[in-house]
């Protein structure tokens, strides 16, 4: 196993560089976890600057659908002739800002970059317990990014039939431009992109199952690592069967069977396929694509438990319903998958048990809300960026969810399916909260990874205007859905009863722009600090987690001498009794005598015989077993 | 290269300015003028901040604000002139570009003064002994505070301005029961967010870090977590069993109602509907996507005589208080029947026919009363993304009364017009002298 011969070299060989690692293993091919973790985060970051700006652009097409911009045309050229973004390409930006910011920024960015980064940071290994194959997922990934964004240069455009590529419109390149080349170049994308999620979360997974450090068994692992974990293994179940709808659907494209397809009449061609059903694909579809979103929000929730509870100084409430929740959402993510199809003409009383199914999910979400809040109570909050992110993700995550109810329940849906209303919902359940976990994980990780500090002002004007230009942007779809505006609508003005919105979509646009040009101020924060940030310290948040306890220097390996032993649970915070208002996981019962509580010996006899000894020397009350 | 702290500034000037110079070159002489002051103006802001006084920064956000002014003032000269016809992409783009670069770099500028300005002043605190670490926590959890506030108005005048913008009651029959339920549920969930997030945020107002304090060790707590896991369980059980016995209600109509609802089928192709109506014999004839041709577009097997009577209705006219049955089928790919005041939606999927039976209970008239707009139309739309048009494919709705339907229905064309009968015709003869010569080759 790599990891024990690296633990050997480390411990044996201490100071000695004798790695000879050159500029390209390093920083290109590297094995190592924490740089791996830094190229998904880099990587994710321009992906996600690069699906905000396609999200602009066709915000500033919804808001003055009659207005030229001639900017357009120097950036865009035929696809904004005359200053204006065309249908056909509005649709396309629609599509690639979906798939870039479901696929490479919430699913590779945020569990791609935390995974490799505290996975073997937390649990005590050196290192994932096949470095190899985790630069494998990680180089897949990147080509899957490059493969993405190269359909832009293609003549017919980038795929364009939104990002569930739906058959049959994804299938014929006659029903829309983008279904020609810039398809394939769509599904051989997102084909690599599972291959790297596939082996990054056999690699996670095995790290977690084998390589804890000694002590740390699952009940000790941080919520983080338990969110990670579940991900992983949610992915490692739901993402193949994508792969065989991606490869059904490329057959159809360009084999010429019939999957999917059938029945078709295409600008007045008839086409020779028979016998397949486009239903299909979406059973197939959501059946990770239901999944997908738990894969984008588990993370989310993960980092933000370690973060509320840090700066809270207070354990996380209810640490084992937590697990429990994120346990029961992890299994029931895989029968939910129907309500995304209540209306498409599958049988309806499928659509009614997926309904039930549906709304049972929601109560464990409900729990880990309540415990948030719970967390908060009676605490002592630092607000930190990292915290206010949290903070936000808590606000969006319960805004979110409850429109989830509404979209969950089968009569309901009828009338806002396919509407802004499931813009609105997903946008702020999985959208907003997801990117404010990753931002919150980003600026309470960022001293582990650079080893500095980054500009707190910049991180807290950075908070506020996204926070509130994400609530600006996303809350007034709402009510658009209600009303019956579809979404993917290139324009407005076609129908009456949607001029009203003209006002909101002006707003929405407005929000968006802002809060978009605010992400500079992150930039900037996060590319100028890897230089310029102040000094970190080892622990500048006072945490209890086995990361901390690693130098500030990074080197392969992560601790210089041995891997420390884990004694207790990550959550000691404000533990009474103790001096500081955090103990390590690190610090063993024997050194803490006056804070054991009698829950700690877990019915360990001879402990609590020998914690009572001490407390009957030292006045102290005698504990119950 | 080695920065240090107060290097930052130099930094982004410098990267300004080169911006600035890369983006001002296709200008034109008069245009130049107005980004040459703004330029000195802002080196001369370089000049002033590379020393950290706060007097010195002061002058220099001054000197910034006016070079604001100056290129606000100037963007609005130039959008205010003419532009020119042609295919070339007009030249006032580039600069417009330019100037909102600038305008944008001058915000960046402004707002890393700001900044600036609040760290020295915090400096200076500090050296006067006067500084309170927890200054800026206040700050924050007061600001969050605020946002609860703001957050509640603004939750407050979404519901009452747009939610009545939103809102209409619904034309149908199962329409006015969605509406309960979607009531029901639109209370409790603003109940839970409204309550959520006022304890989200006095919480962290109320218990932000304080000198000396220490939070409360409180680990878990058995009784209460019950409590929040069913309690939100009870209440989706009871939206869940509504929802369930309402949704099988819509979906699974007797057969008999089935049958004896007016059967309209709705076809979906890029980017139009067509509407076919069974005629005299209440049957709608076969369909065959293999016959489509230029002249029987909608793909009619005439073969079958119960298409002969088959009716193009150019709207969807309906009676009201009837049951409707429509087929909803698609030409090539999928679109979606949506008819957001009857509360109706389904897909039209090739190769498969969908149904949505429902009775409206509001005439176009009477809603047109109650919408108190003379011009108010129902109106079904594509709601599945379907490709370049899929922003305008629609069809007019009226709702009737029998008698109005019945006369609109006697005045719409026959899909088996004169055109297709022809056409018709000469295919059964061929097929017929196919057949003779396949006898005869026997």
């Amino acid at each position: 196993m790599s990891s024990t011969v690296i633990s050997h070299n480390a411990g044996d060989h201490g100071g000695h560089d004798h790695h000879q690692e050159t500029f390209l293993t390093k920083y290109i091919f590297s094995q190592d976890h924490k740089m791996i973790a830094k190229q998904f985060l880099i990587t994710g970051i321009i992906m996600a600057v690069f699906a905000m700006v396609l999200s602009i652009l066709f915000r500033i097409q919804l808001a003055w659908p009659d207005t030229d911009f001639p900017i357009l045309e120097i950036f865009l050229g035929k696809w904004a002739e005359g200053g204006r973004i065309k249908p056909d390409f509005f649709l396309s930006l629609v599509t690639i800002h979906g798939t870039m910011m479901v696929f490479f920024v919430l699913t590779a960015g945020l569990s791609g970059t935390f995974s490799n980064l505290l996975i073997p940071y937390q649990l005590g290994a050196r290192d994932m317990a096949s470095p190899f194959m985790n630069m494998l997922s990680y180089w897949f990934f990147f080509t899957a990014c490059v493969l993405m964004t190269a359909s832009f240069f293609v003549e017919s455009g980038p795929a364009a039939a939104g990002w569930t590529v739906y058959p049959p419109l994804s299938a014929v390149p006659k029903a829309i431009a983008g279904s020609g080349l810039g398809m394939t170049l769509w599904l051989v994308s997102m084909f690599l992109f599972i291959i790297s999620q596939v082996i990054g979360g056999v690699n996670y997974i095995s790290t977690v199952l084998n390589l804890r450090t000694k002590g740390m068994d699952l009940w000790k692992m941080p919520l983080t690592i338990w969110s990670f974990f579940l991900t992983a293994i949610v992915g490692l179940l739901s993402f193949p069967v994508l792969v065989s709808a991606v490869v059904l659907l490329f057959f159809d494209r360009s084999v010429g069977t019939s999957f999917y397809l059938s029945d078709l009449v295409v600008g007045g061609e008839i086409l020779p396929n028979e016998g397949g059903s486009p239903i299909l694909f979406q059973h197939l579809f959501w059946f990770l694509g239901h999944p997908e979103v738990y894969i984008v929000v588990m993370p989310a929730l993960g980092l933000t438990s370690e973060v509320i509870s840090t700066n809270s100084r207070k354990p996380i409430f209810g640490y084992h319903a937590m697990v429990y929740s994120l346990v029961g959402i992890t299994v029931l993510s895989f029968i939910v998958w129907g309500h995304h199809m209540f209306v498409t003409g599958m049988n309806p009383f499928l659509g009614g048990v997926f309904m039930i199914t549906t709304l049972i999910i929601a109560v464990p979400s409900a729990v880990k809300a309540f415990n948030y809040i719970a967390t908060l109570w009676r605490g002592n909050i630092r607000f930190t960026p990292a915290m206010m992110f949290a903070v936000g993700m808590v606000s969006f995550f319960v805004s979110g969810g409850l429109t989830g109810i509404y979209l969950g329940n089968a009569t309901l849906d009828i009338n806002i399916h396919d509407t802004y209303f499931v813009v609105a919902h997903f946008h702020l359940v999985m959208g907003s909260a997801s990117i404010f976990g990753m931002l919150c994980g980003v600026y309470h990780w960022y001293p582990k990874m650079f080893g500095r500090m980054m500009d707190e002002r910049l991180g807290y004007f950075h908070f506020w205007l996204t926070f509130v230009g994400a609530y600006l942007v996303f809350f007034p779809m709402h009510f658009m859905g209600i009303d019956g505006v579809p979404r993917r609508y290139y324009a407005f003005t076609e129908f009456p009863f949607m001029e009203k919105w003209v006002s909101a979509n002006l707003l929405v646009t407005w929000a968006a722009i802002i809060a978009g040009l605010g992400q500079v101020a992150f930039l900037w924060n996060f590319f100028a600090s890897i230089w310029t940030g102040k000094k970190a310290t080892q622990n500048p948040w006072g945490s209890n987690t086995l990361e901390w306890t690693t130098p500030v220097e990074h080197f392969h390996g992560n601790w210089p001498g041995e891997i420390p032993t884990v004694y207790r649970w990550p959550y000691d915070y404000s533990k009474p009794g103790h001096h500081e208002d955090f103990i390590p996981q690190t610090v063993p019962f024997s050194e803490t005598m006056s804070s054991n509580l009698a829950h700690d010996f877990d019915g360990d006899e001879e402990a609590l015989r020998i914690q009572n000894e001490w407390n009957k020397q030292n006045n102290r009350e005698i504990l119950e077993g | 290269m080695k920065f240090k702290i107060n290097n930052r500034f130099k930094v982004l000037f410098a990267s300004l300015l080169m911006l600035g110079a890369v983006f001002a070159a296709p200008q034109v002489s008069a245009q130049q003028d107005s980004v040459a002051t703004e330029e000195v103006t802002q080196s001369e802001a370089v000049e002033t901040t590379d020393e950290l006084t706060t007097e010195v920064v002061d002058t220099a956000q001054a000197a910034v604000e006016g070079s604001d002014d100056v290129a606000a003032a100037s963007v609005f000269k130039s959008s205010a002139k003419p532009k020119d016809e042609g295919k070339q992409i007009d030249p006032q783009a580039y600069k417009n570009l330019t100037y909102y670069v600038l305008l944008f770099l001058v915000v960046c500028t402004i707002v890393a003064i700001i900044l600036k300005v609040q760290s020295i002043y915090e400096l200076t605190r500090k050296t006067e002994g006067k500084y309170n670490p927890l200054a800026n926590n206040n700050l924050q959890a007061i600001l969050l505070f605020v946002f609860l506030i703001l957050f509640l108005a603004g939750v407050y005048y979404s519901y009452a301005v747009w939610g009545s913008w939103a809102y209409r009651p619904a034309a149908t029959e199962h329409g006015a029961e969605v509406d309960v339920m979607f009531i029901i549920t639109t209370i409790i969930t603003t109940i839970v967010l409204v309550v959520v997030h006022i304890l989200l945020f006095t919480f962290t107002y109320k218990y932000r870090m304080r000198k000396g304090a220490v939070a409360y060790y409180y680990p878990h707590n058995d009784t209460i977590e019950r409590i929040w896991t069913i309690v939100p369980a009870i209440v989706l059980t009871v939206l869940v069993l509504f929802g369930f016995f309402t949704w099988r209600k819509i979906t699974n109509i007797p057969e008999e109602l089935q049958k004896s609802a007016i059967q309209i089928e709705v076809l979906g192709e890029q980017f139009m509907w067509r509407v076919r109506y069974p005629g005299a014999d209440g049957e709608i004839g076969k369909r065959n996507y293999k016959l489509t041709t230029g002249t029987n577009p909608y793909g009619i097997d005439f073969n079958d005589k119960a298409a002969w009577d088959d009716i193009d209705g150019a709207d969807i006219v309906i009676p009201v208080n009837q049951s409707v049955r429509f087929h909803i089928i698609s030409k090539d790919i999928i679109h979606s029947f949506y008819i957001p005041d009857f509360r109706v939606q389904i897909n039209a999927v090739p190769g498969m026919t969908n149904y949505f039976q429902f009775t409206p209970t509001v005439t176009t008239e009477e809603m047109r009363e109650r919408m108190n707009d003379p011009k108010y139309d129902f109106v079904m739309l594509c709601a599945k993304i379907c490709g370049s048009a899929h922003y305008n494919m629609q069809k007019k709705v009226v709702v009737v009364t029998e008698q109005e339907y019945k006369e609109w229905l006697s005045k719409q064309n026959k899909y088996f017009n004169e055109a297709v009968q022809k056409e018709f015709q000469v295919t059964q003869v061929k097929n017929e002298s196919n057949e003779l010569s396949v006898a005869s080759l026997n």
